[in-house]
């Protein structure tokens, strides 16, 4: 049988990331602007974004796609906040892809809102792979994680546009050096900002609702 | 976890191209991944095995193109390939740079029969 060659060169993620354009071609067009938050879990995403649509919600119309392997529990505490949300489960997934946001998109009033949060699916790993369609990605690092995560997890913290070290008010409890984090996060990604905070005292909150208006008003 | 549909993106796109060629079947697929993919070949390998049986891709034998990581510096321009993920310039000593290789992660050619 005669064997050939055939030149392909086509991007693997080409399917995926053909969906993330629409995506993002459909939330610039309703004037969106969109984070993708990601951590591993229990880091404190959804009460972070519980705290900032306190904070937001008055000045700001807020939307918020959770992504989980299971459940529905996320959803529902936003729910209660007053939000537009839409749960999507991965059914063992580990990170959510363009396609999942897509239907999620069909289920949100996309006109009713000016800032849309993507709470990606918790893990370290995989969610950096994925383009979602999104303006700006943010990864949260919880003080009990330690401080040496950006070099056991670097596809995380090499291309977000802004690192949240979370729970800053367990600091007293845990061997978190915050200089020593600052400087690992920069060494991969000098241009990612690094604001410490706990949504649960609020220390630190100001800052991080100022770079959000800030990518609101910047879009 | 995350390999499994990447495998499935891989296999669609070599069976798509076999078949637009008229293949009976695919006996070897290239693909580059760059360092900073994130892909793991032992992985995708593991899929590729489970997921080919019975397509034109049984039994094909995949061949892994590692792109080490390059980097510009931001500061002074010098361009530079980071030891381990310590991404500080040889030359001025800052952190970090524009990356000009190290993200690939396509199917480069397939060879078919």
């Amino acid at each position: 049988m005669e064997r050939k060659q055939i030149p392909v060169v086509e991007r693997i993620l080409s399917a995926n990331d053909r969906v993330a354009a629409d995506n993002r071609a459909r939330l610039q067009g309703h004037g969106i602007t969109t984070v993708n938050i990601m951590s591993s879990p229990g880091a404190g995403k959804t009460t972070l974004l519980l705290a900032t649509i306190r904070a937001l919600g008055g000045t700001c119309r807020i939307g918020v796609i959770e992504g989980d392997v299971a459940s529905q529990v996320d959803a529902d505490k936003i729910a209660q906040a007053g939000v537009p949300v839409v749960q999507i489960n991965t059914g063992g997934g580990c990170h959510l892809d363009a396609t999942m946001v897509q239907q999620a998109l069909e289920a949100l009033p996309l006109d009713e809102i000016q800032l849309l949060f993507i709470e990606n699916v918790g893990n370290l790993i995989c969610p950096a792979g994925f383009d979602l369609g999104q303006d700006y990605n943010v990864a949260l690092l919880s003080v009990p994680e330690g401080h040496d995560k950006p070099y056991k997890y670097p596809g995380m913290f090499e291309f977000v546009d802004l690192v949240l070290a979370t729970k800053t008010d367990l600091m007293p409890y845990m061997d978190f050096d915050l200089a020593e984090f600052r400087r690992l996060v920069q060494g991969l990604n000098p241009r990612a900002p690094v604001i410490p905070l706990s949504a649960r005292t609020g220390e630190g909150m100001e800052a991080w609702l100022e770079w959000l208006r800030a990518a609101v008003k910047g879009k | 976890m995350h390999e499994l549909p990447v495998t499935e993106g891989i296999l669609r796109i070599a069976i798509e191209h076999a078949q637009k060629a008229g293949a009976s079947r695919i006996t070897d697929i290239h693909l580059v991944i760059g360092d900073l993919a994130g892909f793991v070949d032992d992985s995708i390998q593991f899929y590729f095995d489970i997921l080919t049986p019975g397509t034109l891709a049984e039994g094909a034998k995949l061949h892994f193109h590692r792109v080490a990581t390059r980097l510009r510096c931001w500061e002074c321009g010098h361009e530079f390939s980071p030891q381990e993920r310590d991404w500080t310039c040889p030359q001025c000593g800052a952190t970090g740079g524009e990356v000009l290789a190290g993200k690939e992660f396509y199917v480069e050619s397939i060879e078919i029969e």
